[in-house]
């Protein structure tokens, strides 16, 4: 080897580009800042400390999904069933272990295992997804379409579309249990927040989701073993999926037989607005989290500001699609 | 000695044969040329050699010893490297990443950001490639990319690296900086296996060239022993003698074709050419020569950054396929399966596509004039099928083709254009092609030709080369084949033109 840069290539030393990167994770920032004093200037109770923590409460579940889904996306995957998951997931654990009486199953299993049921259910549903997808080499979209709908029609056949009560101590408690001044969900989802950033920052799997999704080839050719990989965080995007069934189940205290229903489409306003590529390999987990808590802001102040029920959801989803074109406009490159 | 052998590699693509019975044999430190004719089997070996994929038959030795298992990549990976024609550079990640993916440095389980970094900066000072490592690779051009891959491929500690068509995407300043770099390294004792279709790179960089030709070994030499006049009669074999249909054209009838000054970046450049009623012409040139770019910009499927096409007296909008249809441009695509059929659609309806405005009032397609003009394009261009209702990919590439060329010429268009018409079709429907092309030509059609086989054009009444994006070289009737296929692969200079 010469060892003398005979190949003086003209590269222009990118420290500008470099430094607009490593900003682009914050380029929600701004936004979320205008909507704190939107808030405080419509009503006065936004910026107390109730509310700000109902805001974060109520996103939790949502926050865990988009968690997941983001995962999936950057692997360049999709998984539209994790909205059915949150779902089927307790609906199966409870009806396992509660008397028939609260629309239980009538297996009467012991309380204690709702929690470990339930997350084992959606790590078998991530599986299942995975096997699906990577086995028979089924489109991921339509896989996880079919998943959403069959896991629905499952959790109404096996409730009979009843709601279910009577929930065990362990889920309430985590529904609804204050670890140092917080609700236990906010904590729970701060923690999986910061291993997330930390595992896809920090560890060569993580590292290789970024790769699978940007090129799936050549991160074959790397020696990433991709199938496994992506297998991998379906199961966990499901069980994340399953965690947060837990937390609603726990913070309503029964099970809805739509529990979840139509959560997807912010799921996914979510990770796109917090710049999550569609097309996988681009995005980070602190700009989705960002994107949840957009859209948990403008939740919370179209209801704070009076907005009539009926036009709530055309409002919502208006404001959503507004935020993705200027997502869009500010980040100056086609949507992926 | 033997640093890498392939012998008697067989591999089939179900009904293909990809390799028969074919082989590659390197001398430690050497540069060994491999070249071929598009479909040799150049591509095939390449994933053969890098454990990518599994031959039928015949063993891949290193070094005297036996290739690792398919499955132990790290195995492959310290005894060969490839830089292939298609980028294995992830470009959402860093240049660092992408040069210690997947065996990112780690403190305890966490990977240590700022040795990889500095790692990476001094792999590449190492190599001599001046890139900050904290770039994004997207960002970064062809050529720095590739220098990527060949710092990659050099930091697993290969001694073999194989260069699939490196020079295809660079220019020639980027071209000689690579030749220089990869002598270098062969003085470092690096071998390489270098594939290109630029005969005159072979000669500039490489000791020994092996050929291959229809999935065959042809002949391996020293290119010092090899004139390339033999060079690519080992290439292109006996070339079959095609009948010539007999066709004159008038040199001053109308030009019906007129392409001036015609220009797209980083495609080609300023290219001039006229085709006047019943003439012929033939356009070749290698695969980066822009000659399909050129085709798919007179056909209205790009838009110029320079010039002007004129098609029978008309400037059609740039950029506007149905303008340049309505101007009476025909246009055959490269790839009749991508841009050129609708495969579940039946044979009436792709035949009749572009004149569905002909087979009935006000929009109106009428079934049964639809058939009935299906069924004399069938007849008239000798399509084998069962019927004009059956789906065309049921039909065999030949006949699929004659489709498509049916379908071209259904509008009577006064300026055709064919790129590669001919392309994976067997040789009796080549004739019927070419003498449809050329019945179309004597019925007052001007013809270009675009195409990457000689015997595509040789009915034609000139043919032009392209090479980097200009022409380079103009023949009249009775032009050789050598002088023809060294300016394709650049080496006109060498014998002086015409």
């Amino acid at each position: 080897m010469t060892g003398t840069p005979t190949l003086a290539t003209a590269v222009a030393k990118p420290p500008p580009r470099l430094r607009l990167a490593r900003f682009r994770d914050l380029a929600l920032v701004p936004a979320i800042l205008v909507l704190v004093l939107v808030g405080a200037l419509i009503d006065p109770v936004f910026l107390t400390r109730d509310n700000l923590v109902n805001v974060l409460q109520q996103q939790t579940e949502l926050s865990l999904l988009v968690l997941a889904e983001s995962v999936i996306l950057i692997a360049g995957k999709f998984d539209l069933s994790l909205e059915s998951t949150i779902g089927l997931a307790p609906a199966l654990a409870l009806g396992l272990v509660i008397p028939t009486a609260s629309h239980g199953l009538g297996t009467d299993w012991p309380t204690a295992l709702a929690i470990p049921i339930c997350l084992l259910t959606g790590a078998a549903i991530g599986a299942f997804n995975g096997l699906l997808i990577l086995r028979f080499r089924l489109s991921a979209f339509i896989v996880t379409l079919g998943m959403l709908i069959v896991l629905r029609g499952l959790q109404i056949g096996l409730t009979g579309g009843q709601n279910l009560f009577d929930i065990p101590p362990s889920v309430l408690y985590l529904g609804n249990a204050t670890w140092l001044g917080l609700p236990a969900s906010i904590w729970i989802c701060a923690v999986l927040f910061v291993a997330g950033i930390l595992a896809l920052g920090f560890l060569r799997a993580g590292r290789a989701v970024y790769a699978i999704g940007g090129n799936v080839d050549a991160a074959r050719a790397a020696g990433i073993r991709t199938d496994r990989v992506v297998w991998l965080v379906l199961i966990i995007g499901s069980l994340l999926a399953a965690l947060a069934g837990l937390l609603m189940t726990g913070r309503f205290g029964s099970v809805a037989s739509a529990q979840g229903q139509g959560m997807i489409f912010t799921v996914f306003a979510a990770a796109v607005i917090g710049g999550v590529s569609l097309d996988g390999g681009k995005g980070t987990l602190f700009g989705a989290l960002c994107g949840v808590l957009v859209i948990g802001l403008i939740n919370n102040i179209l209801t704070l500001g009076g907005v009539s029920a009926q036009w709530i959801q055309a409002i919502y989803g208006g404001i959503i699609l507004a935020a993705l074109v200027l997502a869009r406009l500010t980040s100056g490159k086609a949507q992926d | 000695m033997t640093a890498v052998a392939a012998e008697h590699i067989t591999k089939r693509y179900g009904a293909t044969t990809a390799l028969d019975d074919a082989g590659v044999s390197l001398i430690s430190g050497e540069t060994h040329a491999l070249v071929g004719r598009n479909g040799a089997g150049k591509s095939t070996l390449v994933s053969i050699l890098t454990g990518l994929q599994r031959a039928d038959s015949g063993r891949v030795t290193f070094d005297g010893e036996p290739a690792p298992p398919l499955a132990d990549r790290d195995g492959w990976r310290q005894r060969v490297a490839c830089v292939y024609q298609k980028s294995t550079i992830i470009p959402t990640l860093t240049v660092g990443e992408n040069l210690f993916l997947n065996r990112q440095q780690t403190r305890g389980t966490l990977i240590d950001w700022r040795g990889l970094r500095r790692r990476a900066g001094e792999l590449l000072d190492h190599y001599g490639v001046a890139i900050d490592p904290a770039t994004v690779a997207g960002d970064l051009t062809v050529e720095q990319s590739q220098l990527v891959e060949i710092a990659r491929a050099l930091s697993f500690g290969a001694k073999f690296i194989i260069l699939d068509e490196p020079t295809a995407r660079l220019d020639a300043a980027a071209i000689g900086r690579l030749f220089e770099r990869m002598r270098d390294l062969r003085a470092a004792g690096v071998t390489f296996l270098f594939i290109s279709h630029h005969l005159q790179e072979v000669y500039e960089v490489c000791q020994r060239v092996t050929v291959f030709r229809d999935a065959r070994h042809v002949l391996t030499a020293g290119v010092d022993e090899l004139p390339h006049d033999d060079l690519v009669r080992a290439m292109t074999g006996d070339a079959p003698a095609t009948t010539a249909a007999a066709r004159s054209f008038s040199a001053d009838g109308p030009v019906v074709l007129d392409v001036r000054g015609l220009t797209l970046s980083d495609r080609f450049a300023d290219v001039d050419l006229e085709v006047r009623a019943g003439e012929m012409v033939g356009l070749i040139g290698s695969g980066s020569s822009g000659k399909n770019a050129l085709a798919q910009t007179i056909a209205g499927l790009r838009e110029t950054d320079a010039g002007t096409v004129t098609v029978a007296g008309v400037v059609p909008k740039p950029g506007s396929v149905p303008a340049a249809l309505a101007a009476g441009l025909g246009y055959l695509p490269q790839d009749r399966h991508r841009e050129g059929l609708v495969p579940l659609l039946s044979v009436a309806e792709n035949a009749t596509m572009t004149i569905s405005d002909r087979l009935g009032p006000a929009g109106i397609a009428l079934p049964g004039r639809r058939r009935a003009a299906a069924v004399a394009m069938i007849d008239e261009y000798d399509i084998r099928t069962s019927g004009p209702d059956q789906p065309v990919n049921g039909l065999s590439g030949g006949n699929a083709q004659k489709v498509v060329l049916a379908r071209a010429l259904a509008s009577d268009p006064k300026a055709l254009v064919l790129v590669s018409p001919t392309a994976g079709v067997d040789v009796r429907s080549k004739q019927s092609l070419l003498t449809a092309i050329a019945r179309a030509a004597a019925g007052g059609a001007g013809v270009l030709i675009v195409s990457d086989e000689l015997d595509d054009v040789r009915d034609c009444d000139r043919v032009l080369v392209m090479f980097h994006g200009r022409v380079v070289h103009q023949a009249g009737k009775g032009w050789d084949d050598a002088t023809l296929i060294g300016a394709v692969e650049g080496v006109r200079e060498e014998r002086g033109g015409e």
